[in-house]
């Protein structure tokens, strides 16, 4: 999170991008915080969260009695069954995703080019352990995937990026880039940005040191 | 009469040797068959092939299995968590070999490893490192990697519930690799909280057909919360 005035916090972020996941929606929200858009999607709207560890109707965390370690999310952090619940293995669990049968999928990310490259599994330092988890699936296995982070690193470097230095996740996946000052579209035409948090787009092109069409409300093209 | 349950862990991994390939269910703790791990500990083997999505957690399971030094390579998908310390110790140590592959793709391989298919081409990976050297291919407009199978010659799998057929039942994301494991091994081993009479499960909620399974051991004290 930042500190520029105006900017979104973590919880206002989730909320925005709540409202971008249209009723009854498939939607796989990755590790983190990303977890949080789950607390803004109302139940009316019957959006069904999907797990990759096997389920479809995955419920809020689970507290007290609720607590059973073998109904847990990706994070391994235990989750309860809503009605209407389904288990199945992981072969079919990816399979819904590989196969493009999930609509929504919202992901951390170190790095994202404007091209839509993504890179959230390593740093590539030399002595860490890697591991990738569900990860390069997840890139790959949504029919719109949303990146959900801090537009700009502890150091103040920006993590939307003309190409990704870290180790790639997928390429050319991501569609938008929901941050704590902006929102931004990615794809094969670049960067443009949708939408504002406390900085203008001229500072944020400024900051990014990027092309940024401007495609907000107040810009001069039209919003998407 | 076709009775597949065991009395005895040790009975159950009978003929488990050294040098073994090893597929272990679970994600996380989740499904991860503790006490035929634990067996395979007093029965002393080692120089182990283990295909898991993890590296253990914790002292216990896999990870006390690491941390003993029996396990020579491991194929997973994500070994790095806050409570995998013997996977990292043996890691860093270069005691252990690693290949990583995508959770998917570690499925996805099991699977047809299982059913006879000799590799598939996957989007997962594609233009990443985990898709250096490996065949690429372009198909409908989208890049590809080829996957090989993946097989073994003992599968560890935890289920809820199974009959002397071995028809297995599970229960909720505890399944997640279970199914695809049992197919894809010479020797399946499963360890199941309760054993019922033939024609006690439905026909129509069977998991895992008995074909997939060799052995069934009902283990009586574990705490499934």
């Amino acid at each position: 999170m930042s500190d520029i005035p105006g900017s979104l916090g973590r919880e206002e972020l989730a909320a925005r991008i709540a409202r971008d996941i249209p009723p009854r929606s498939y939607v796989n929200l990755g590790i983190g915080a990303p977890t949080l858009v789950a607390n803004y999607i109302e139940p009316e709207r019957d959006v069904i969260l999907h797990t990759e560890n096997g389920m479809l109707g995955m419920g809020p965390q689970a507290v007290g009695d609720e607590i059973d370690g073998e109904l847990v999310n990706a994070g391994k952090i235990p989750v309860t069954e809503r009605p209407g619940a389904s288990y199945f293995h992981q072969a079919d669990s990816f399979g819904m995703m590989r196969g493009g049968h999930l609509d929504f999928c919202v992901l951390g990310a170190y790095q994202v080019s404007v091209q839509g490259d993504l890179a959230n599994w390593s740093t590539g330092a030399p002595d860490a352990i890697p591991a990738v988890g569900g990860a390069m699936d997840l890139a790959i296995g949504a029919k719109n995937v949303f990146v959900m982070m801090d537009l700009f690193a502890k150091e103040g470097a920006s993590k939307l990026v003309a190409e990704c230095s870290y180790p790639l996740t997928g390429v050319r996946c991501i569609s938008r880039v929901y941050t704590d000052v902006a929102v931004f579209a990615v794809g094969p035409e670049g960067a443009s940005v949708l939408d504002v948090f406390g900085l203008t787009v001229e500072q944020l092109r400024e900051r990014t040191g990027l092309e940024l069409a401007d495609r907000t409300a107040a810009g001069s093209g039209a919003p998407a | 009469m076709i009775d597949k349950i065991v009395p005895t862990v040790a009975a159950a991994l009978d003929g488990l040797h050294d040098g073994a390939t090893v597929m272990i269910g679970g994600f996380g703790p989740a499904g991860q068959p503790v006490q035929l791990i634990e067996g395979l500990l007093t029965a002393g083997v080692g120089e182990l092939t283990v295909v898991s999505n993890n590296a253990g957690n914790g002292d216990a399971g896999l990870a006390a299995l690491i941390g003993a030094g029996r396990v020579r390579r491991i194929v997973c998908s994500f070994p790095r968590q806050a409570d995998s310390w013997h996977f990292d110790e043996k890691y860093r140590a270069g005691a252990i070999e690693l290949e990583l592959v995508p959770q998917g793709t570690l499925a996805e391989r099991i699977r047809a490893g299982a059913f006879g298919i000799g590799g598939f081409f996957t989007p997962t990976g594609y233009g990443t490192q985990l898709a250096e050297g490996k065949e690429t291919r372009v198909i409908d407009g989208r890049g590809m990697v080829l996957e090989q199978p993946l097989r073994a010659d003992f599968a560890l799998v935890s289920a809820q519930r199974a009959d002397p057929w071995g028809n297995l039942v599970y229960r909720k994301t505890a399944r997640n690799f279970g199914p695809m494991m049992a197919a894809a091994a010479a020797t399946t081993i499963v360890q199941v909280r309760e054993t019922v009479a033939l024609g006690e499960l439905d026909p129509e909620a069977v998991v895992t057909p008995g074909i997939f399974v060799d052995r069934v051991v009902r283990i009586d004290k574990e705490e499934t919360r």
